[in-house]
């Protein structure tokens, strides 16, 4: 009877949610944003080194929907949006669950900035929808939505709070754990922030930035410290992306963790996939930041512990 | 063994020869990055706490903790003797160790005695202890002034309050977690 209890006291704010689900339909069908589905049923999601997908039959449940999206976009579509679940092993705290819901779009013709105007837009589109105005209250914290938001790159914000240079974070094995323990709690505190500009190697499907080739064109957007969406300028270079995918299978081997055959559609497709820009954002964390709830598990009906 | 993905908020784990309780634990990761495990521990030896980050290739070994029953013998010079009843070896606890569990050793108490390994490191006492009131000030029947509680010294030498009819030579049932009085016992 308790977990009954527990899920009764969830109405508002999964009614909060579902207003917000709408809300970002509005937004996309608005701009002329195709709404997509996509199988979340795939033969292989695309390898990277710290992504595990779960297993389905002799096939896997999609960690992201980007496989199949860029396909529509290399087939014509220039403006694509979805909302559906997302599957990874192994992935459970405070602001994770194994099986999450995200909202993916993607536009043709155009690179990561155009994104970080996307979210600006969207978030206060919103927030505006639930009566929130220009500012949301999350824990404690109090953060204004009116842009523009803070872009900052990641050797900045390195240097900034954690005072160490990002190749040497990277030399010294510590990349994760200085981000985790020394940048996030500092970002986004007062306003939304893109820290921008990661390390090349850190972009597995990303451009590399032609005036810098050192750093990828990805950005994360973070509010009030946690991380809400990665975006990327997408990388159209089939065979650079083939060498990445295979470099993040030799890793995975090398680390004994499932060996995911490439995804060879979706690699012929690239090479006819115009220029685009493409962004992940997390609908369960965005849920959490607009209802002032600390956990994940407090903006889903169920966790997998519940059932 | 454990890995850092089985490590969970009361684990008992050993590191560097020390047992050690995980206090907090927390699972991130950042965004494309490898999964890390956000953990406050507590040196069961010394209390000492300390935060730390692992990756889910560090492995950890259970902390070889053990509980046995021990009656407690008797106190010199800050050292506490208790007795394991099966065979009759002693071990010795310092005031530390014992802490505020001191003022409810009762002779020959039977408590349970936590060892990593071979070393002793702390004691957990029944939940609740009959004593003998040793010294209490008279009731004042209408004594309104000094409240509803007054205090009194039990035959360990702990003070605490009790309700105002308690009197000297009376025993009375004490809640070891909270130190607090409980109840007046017959007979």
């Amino acid at each position: 009877m308790d977990a009954d209890w527990r899920l009764a006291g969830k109405a508002e704010v999964l009614r909060i949610r579902a207003a917000m689900i709408r809300s970002i339909h509005r937004f996309f069908l608005e701009q002329g944003f195709l709404d997509c589905e996509t199988p979340l049923r795939i033969p292989a999601p695309a390898p990277e080194s710290h992504i595990d997908a779960v297993g389905s039959g002799d096939w896997f449940l999609q960690t992201s929907p980007e496989l199949c999206m860029k396909r529509l976009l290399a087939a014509g579509y220039p403006k694509i949006f979805q909302i559906c679940k997302c599957f990874r092993a192994g992935e459970r705290g405070a602001f994770h669950l194994p099986e999450f819901t995200m909202l993916e779009w993607y536009r043709a013709g155009t690179d990561y900035r155009t994104l970080m105007d996307d979210c600006e837009e969207l978030i206060v589109h919103v927030a505006g929808d639930l009566g929130l105005g220009g500012a949301v209250s999350w824990q404690g914290k109090k953060i204004a939505l009116r842009p523009p938001w803070e872009r900052i790159t990641v050797r900045e914000a390195f240097a900034r709070y954690a005072g160490l240079g990002v190749e040497e974070a990277l030399r010294r094995d510590c990349f994760d754990e200085t981000m985790v323990c020394a940048v996030e709690p500092h970002l986004g505190m007062e306003r939304p922030v893109f820290l921008r500009e990661y390390p090349a190697e850190l972009g597995a499907l990303a451009r590399v930035n032609a005036e810098n080739p050192e750093v990828a064109e990805r950005f994360e957007l973070y509010i009030a410290g946690l991380e809400l969406a990665n975006a990327f300028s997408e990388l159209t270079d089939a065979a650079e992306q083939r060498r990445r995918f295979e470099k993040a299978s030799r890793d995975r081997r090398l680390k004994n963790r499932t060996a995911y055959s490439l995804p060879e559609r979706f690699l012929a497709a690239l090479s006819r996939m115009p220029p685009s820009a493409g962004i992940a954002l997390g609908i369960d964390r965005l849920a959490m930041i607009l209802t002032d709830q600390a956990t994940i598990d407090a903006v889903v009906a169920f966790t997998p512990e519940s059932l | 063994m454990y890995t850092a993905s089985d490590l969970r908020k009361g684990l008992r784990i050993k590191i560097d020869n020390d047992p050690y309780i995980v206090t907090e634990f927390n699972f991130v990761k950042p965004g494309k990055g490898q999964a890390l495990y956000r953990c406050k521990l507590k040196n069961m030896v010394n209390g000492n706490q300390f935060e730390r980050t692992f990756r889910s290739v560090d492995i950890f070994e259970a902390a070889d903790l053990q509980e046995k029953k021990m009656q407690y013998l008797y106190q010199e010079e800050g050292k506490y003797c208790f007795m394991d009843n099966q065979n009759y070896e002693q071990v010795f606890l310092s005031a530390d160790q014992v802490g505020e569990a001191k003022y409810f050793l009762l002779d020959n108490i039977e408590v349970e005695i936590l060892f990593f390994e071979d070393r002793p490191l702390g004691i957990s006492l029944p939940n609740f202890i009959d004593v003998t009131v040793t010294k209490a000030d008279p009731w004042a029947k209408g004594d309104s002034v000094s409240g509803n509680t007054k205090p009194v010294t039990v035959q360990t030498g702990y003070q605490l309050q009790v309700p105002p009819f308690i009197e000297e030579g009376e025993k009375i049932r004490i809640d070891t977690r909270s130190g607090e009085y409980l109840t007046r016992v017959k007979g």
